[in-house]
């Protein structure tokens, strides 16, 4: 048996997240991702790009532009020497999580040292649900609630689950996640991992996308308010608690300690563990709860242990559903610190590295930091959960 | 301008549209003023500058110059291509030289601004950049250009133009005359040669260089960088004190090159050469001058129509049967194995991918052939312009055999064994025996008749000509010959094949010689027959350069060797004795045994061979060079309306097709008939003009 071997997170970098029919409309899924890993390989010019063992891109509607195993194409796309092999990952929400975990996995088994991981969704071009045929067996054999397809309504019922959380409470984490990104924005620390894209419209030529188009700084609670509850009528889910539909990629380099010492490479944070978890579809939301269950006790830490939570908002009920199990007060500063998809948006199979970026940025902020997770809530009913420490704590292994 | 719509368009200009949007740079730098050149089409289409674009570019700018806080300008292009350079389809409406004047004033007047801003500019070039699209970014302060950047050239000087929208003015200056006269002449004249990003950037005329996947993000980054000082670009003045002499340099090479023959790369000297000295201004109007002189001359005309053949007619072919009738060639065979037959096999193999048997009398022979084959796909390879596995595919598929057997599956079978009747029909009468009642048979003959050749057949049917030049895998013309009984779909297969096999196909009734072999031994037997009656050997040779042919008669004569030119000329000779006389002192040298007139050796400088001239046995009649042109040009107009009378090909833009891509007759003459026309060669021998005025030469 090979030895397991630490793996750490060097370094991530995204695309700025576009709101589906917005800036990204006219741009090819494969031409994200390429642009994020080869500002990821141009960070890092220590890389030998033939020594990269896999490419894992994620995308959740895998076709067209977002299909033919996305990690090989993107490999070839991104210049990467044809000796490098690529695969396409889907877990959904979770698709740049589980990219992320997949090499990691390997590079622990001491099967590969370096790794691209990825993910990508333009759901400009590929809306939720495009394509799908679910088994009729699902509904005829009750498998599943049919709400639970349809994730503004596993919200709902994630509500009826946990009467505390009223749409009042959801509504001020919205406006708390707008505010933290603005801040963070002013102060520069999220933009820093940004690869600007040009984009060309026909109408009005080639421009550059340098910022996320999604966030509303402006966002009050009496905004927030009026807004419609398209989900069920007199609800409590909206889009100004929930991530809207996102365009936008990541990317990540993930090596084995080892191969990092010796490419000498900065890793910003390394892997303690990591647990996805199923729940009942119809409330997929309260996902992060089980797999964070799970990866902290294969972990052997506490709750108690974890000073940043990087916490994916695909709706801000979720969020609170999780803060309620920990007893975390909903303001707490160790979460989301610099807001969250509520604010930059939600672009599926990618979000999952965006979650890395922050807590790496958050642990550099917070040196005294040295337990961090990145969590999230997966379609039909899963939670992930990564836990990592902080490579900038005077105690870090 | 001629007529024009009420936006300035030219009628059916596809308007390339400058588009604008303020983008704020990376590093905080600043915010610029990008444009995208675009004509809403895609890439098939690229995007050219007629009136109604440069006005369009011009407003473009009108609104930077109105916007405050810009701090840069950029410029760049639609996926795939920059810019390709002026809409010419506008120069034939133009009928006047204040036009001609007025059309290089308005290129100049919108590009120039680029390098009159008071920020500075850059061009992103992104993809083709030819012609005026290569000017606009000399115009800039700066230039990136992508590494998957297709096609970059002036090509100006190979249509019978010079860069005229500020290019030969600022390419010199930029990079020094030597350098400049490579792209402007140098790579112009020699097949419209493309620079390559990286010669681009070595020669000092781009600033940067990236790859495509995220060029324009990197261009922008390097523009931002440049902007905030933290990259600086310093450019050294070319060397003047050398100017003159690189110019003297160039002249020399160019005489002895086109003895004179084509006014525009005189003009681009010129215009080079005068940039040593002449401020901006001085070298625009000169450019503007020197542009309108050649729009109101024929040589641009006649370029433009043969540009106009070479792109459109020789890809779809006049009286070619409908595609749909062609049969699919799963096999080829080819009878011979000699150095035609090998360069066949290897073409045929190369294009439509299918198997091909060679087959010959004696097997050394076929062992040649295929050795010829495997050295030319080792070459190839060795070369990097072959991958392995492809040789291998493509040695695997070529075979030899002795037996003619391995035909009875081939769906096309092309001879190329010695140009006897007697051979060919021989061989037709094996073939039949073997192979399928629809096999198409192909003969490569140059100057025999079909309908003879296929006279005892069967089958006649599914015989056709297939006449090609040497060297094959080089010469682009391929005429298509059908006999009295070819049918229709062994014609389009013919014409299908030739497609594939990337040739332009031009159809030919069956008469001896077809057409280029028709016409270039016409020329030579009126060479001769000014030989024989005392003309001095030199100066028959030197008579016809201004046809601007590649190579002169004897030189071609002692390429292809005095018995093959004798016996192809006593086809044409039995055939019409009158216009084509068997030369005695032809006979002469080929009965000597000689390889021309011409001691071997001495390429570039031939040697006339004393025992050659001593076998001659002349007239006392000596005509000069003037004399022996007009006859030539004389007999080639009577010869081609002759030809256009009987239908030998339908039009005169046939006959001009042919010269150009078969007998390497210049752009710039239009091919064979504006020559005759421009010369009065035609008038004065049949009495009328192939075609009318304006359309391969100036309106009247």
């Amino acid at each position: 048996m090979p030895e397991v071997r630490d793996v750490v997170f060097v370094d991530g970098v995204r695309t700025p997240f576009g709101k589906a029919g917005g800036v990204y409309r006219e741009s090819r899924a494969d031409d994200l991702v390429v642009k994020a890993m080869r500002e990821l390989l141009r960070r890092n010019p220590n890389v030998p790009p033939a020594r990269i063992d896999e490419v894992a891109v994620a995308a959740t509607t895998q076709t067209g532009d977002q299909g033919m195993t996305i990690g090989r194409s993107a490999a070839l796309l991104a210049g990467l020497p044809s000796s490098v092999p690529g695969y396409a990952i889907d877990r959904m929400c979770a698709g740049a999580m589980t990219a992320v975990t997949t090499v990691s996995s390997a590079i622990m088994a001491g099967q590969i040292d370096l790794a691209l991981a990825g993910g990508v969704e333009n759901m400009s071009r590929h809306p939720m649900g495009e394509g799908v045929d679910p088994n009729p067996r699902f509904l005829a054999e009750r498998l599943v609630d049919p709400e639970a397809l349809l994730m503004g309504k596993t919200a709902e019922n994630l509500h009826d689950r946990f009467p505390l959380i009223t749409k009042d409470r959801a509504d001020a984490f919205a406006v708390g996640s707008q505010a933290k990104t603005a801040r963070a924005y002013a102060e520069g620390r999220i933009q820093v991992d940004l690869v600007p894209v040009a984009v060309s419209d026909g109408e009005q030529g080639w421009g550059l996308v340098t910022v996320d188009e999604v966030p509303r700084a402006d966002t009050t609670l009496a905004g927030l308010a009026g807004l419609k509850t398209p989900f069920r009528p007199h609800g409590r889910v909206t889009a100004g608690n929930s991530s809207g539909l996102t365009d936008g990629a990541t990317a990540a380099l993930l090596a084995g300690a080892d191969t990092a010492t010796e490419l000498g490479l900065t890793a910003k944070m390394r892997m303690v563990g990591f647990a996805f978890a199923g729940v009942e579809p119809e409330v997929m939301g309260v996902g992060p709860v089980p797999s964070t269950e799970k990866a902290l006790r294969r972990a052997g830490l506490s709750i108690t242990d974890i000073d940043l939570f990087e916490i994916n908002e695909a709706f801000a009920v979720q969020v609170l559903a999780f803060l309620d199990h920990y007893n975390i007060d909903d303001e707490d500063p160790r979460v989301n610190p610099m807001g969250g998809a509520i604010a930059v948006g939600h672009p599926l199979a990618s979000s999952g590295i965006r979650l890395m970026n922050y807590l790496a940025r958050d642990f550099e902020h917070d040196p005294s930091a040295r337990y961090g997770i990145t969590t999230m809530c997966i379609g039909l009913g899963m939670g992930g959960t990564v836990i990592w420490e902080n490579l900038n704590h005077g105690s870090a292994a | 301008m001629t007529e024009t719509t009420t936006d300035g368009a030219l009628p059916g200009e596809v308007v390339t549209h400058a588009r604008v949007r303020f983008i704020d740079l990376p590093l905080s730098a600043g915010t610029m003023a990008l444009i995208t050149l675009d004509n809403d089409r895609d890439h098939t289409r690229p995007s050219t500058f007629g009136p109604a674009g440069l006005a369009s570019l011009d407003a473009a700018l009108d609104q930077i110059v109105a916007t405050p806080g810009v701090i840069a300008v950029g410029v760049t292009g639609k996926p795939f291509i920059f810019a390709v350079g002026a809409d010419l389809s506008g120069i034939s409406h133009v009928r006047a030289r204040e036009q001609a004047i007025e059309i290089a004033q308005l290129g100049h007047n919108v590009f120039r601004r680029f390098g009159e801003l008071d920020v500075p500019t850059f061009a992103f070039v992104n993809g083709a950049a030819i012609g005026g699209g290569f000017e606009l970014p000399l115009h800039c302060t700066y230039r990136t250009v992508s590494s998957g950047a297709a096609a970059l050239s002036l090509p100006e000087v190979f249509l019978g133009l010079v860069p005229g929208w500020g290019g030969a003015w600022l390419l010199p200056n930029l990079i020094g005359p030597a350098d400049a006269m490579q792209v402007i002449l140098t790579n112009a004249m020699t097949m419209n040669r493309q620079l390559k990003p990286t010669e681009g950037r070595k020669l000092g005329i781009f600033d940067a260089m990236f790859e495509p996947a995220d060029f324009l993000e990197q261009s922008l980054h390097w523009a931002a960088r440049v902007l905030t000082g933290e990259i600086v670009i310093t450019r050294k003045d070319p060397d003047r004190g050398l100017w003159d002499t690189v110019i003297g340099f160039a002249r020399s090479t160019l005489d002895a090159r086109t003895h004179g023959a084509f006014k525009s790369p005189y003009a681009a000297l010129d215009l080079i050469a005068a940039a040593k000295t002449s401020t901006r201004d001085e070298g625009f109007a000169a450019e503007d001058e020197a542009l309108a002189d050649l729009v109101m001359g024929d040589e641009l005309r006649a370029s433009l129509y043969a540009f106009d053949l070479v792109q459109k007619r020789a890809k779809s072919p006049v009286g070619a049967p409908d595609r749909s009738l062609a049969r699919p060639v799963t096999k080829v065979g080819v009878v011979g194995a000699g150095l035609m037959a090998s360069q066949l096999a290897l073409l045929f193999a190369k294009r439509l991918q299918v198997p091909v048997v060679m087959t010959d009398l004696d097997q050394n022979r076929i062992d040649k052939g295929l050795e010829f084959v495997r050295g030319e796909l080792t070459q190839q390879v060795d070369k990097g312009r072959m991958k392995p596995d492809m040789a291998n595919r493509l040695g695997a598929l070529i075979s030899g055999s002795t037996s003619k057997d391995g035909f009875a599956d081939a769906s096309f079978v092309i001879e190329a064994v010695f140009e006897n009747m007697a051979v060919k029909q021989q061989v037709f009468a094996e073939l039949e025996a073997i192979v399928s009642d629809t096999c198409v048979i192909a003969s490569n003959t140059s100057s025999l008749s079909l309908t003879e050749m296929s006279s005892a057949m069967s089958h006649p049917e599914r015989v056709v000509g297939f006449h090609f030049f040497n060297p094959v895998a080089v010469m682009p013309l391929l005429e298509i010959i059908p006999s009295a009984s070819t049918d229709g779909a062994t014609l389009a297969t013919a014409f299908a094949v030739g497609r594939t096999l990337k040739k332009s196909t031009v159809l030919v009734q069956d008469t001896p010689g077809f057409v280029v072999n028709r016409l270039l031994n016409l020329v030579m037997a009126e060479v001769f027959r000014a030989v024989d009656e005392g003309t001095d050997l030199a100066v028959a040779d030197r008579a016809l350069r201004p046809l601007g042919m590649p190579m002169s008669p004897f030189t071609l004569m002692q390429l292809v060797g005095p018995a093959v030119a004798f016996h192809v000329m006593e086809v044409l000779n039995d055939a019409f004795p009158d216009r084509y006389p068997l030369s005695d002192n032809l006979r002469r040298i080929v009965e000597a045994g000689k390889p021309g007139i011409f001691l071997p050796g001495g390429k570039g400088n031939p040697k006339l061979d004393p025992e050659v001239l001593a076998l001659l046995e002349q007239g006392d009649t000596a005509l000069d060079e003037a004399q022996v042109l007009e006859r030539v040009a004389a007999a080639l107009a009577r010869e081609a309306r002759i030809m256009l009378d009987d239908g030998v090909v339908s039009e005169p833009q046939d006959l001009d097709l042919c010269m150009i891509l078969g007998a390497g007759m210049p752009f710039a003459l239009g091919g064979l008939t504006p020559y005759l026309d421009r010369s009065g060669a035609s008038v004065r021998a049949t009495g009328k003009r192939f075609l009318g005025p304006g359309i391969a030469s100036l309106p009247e």
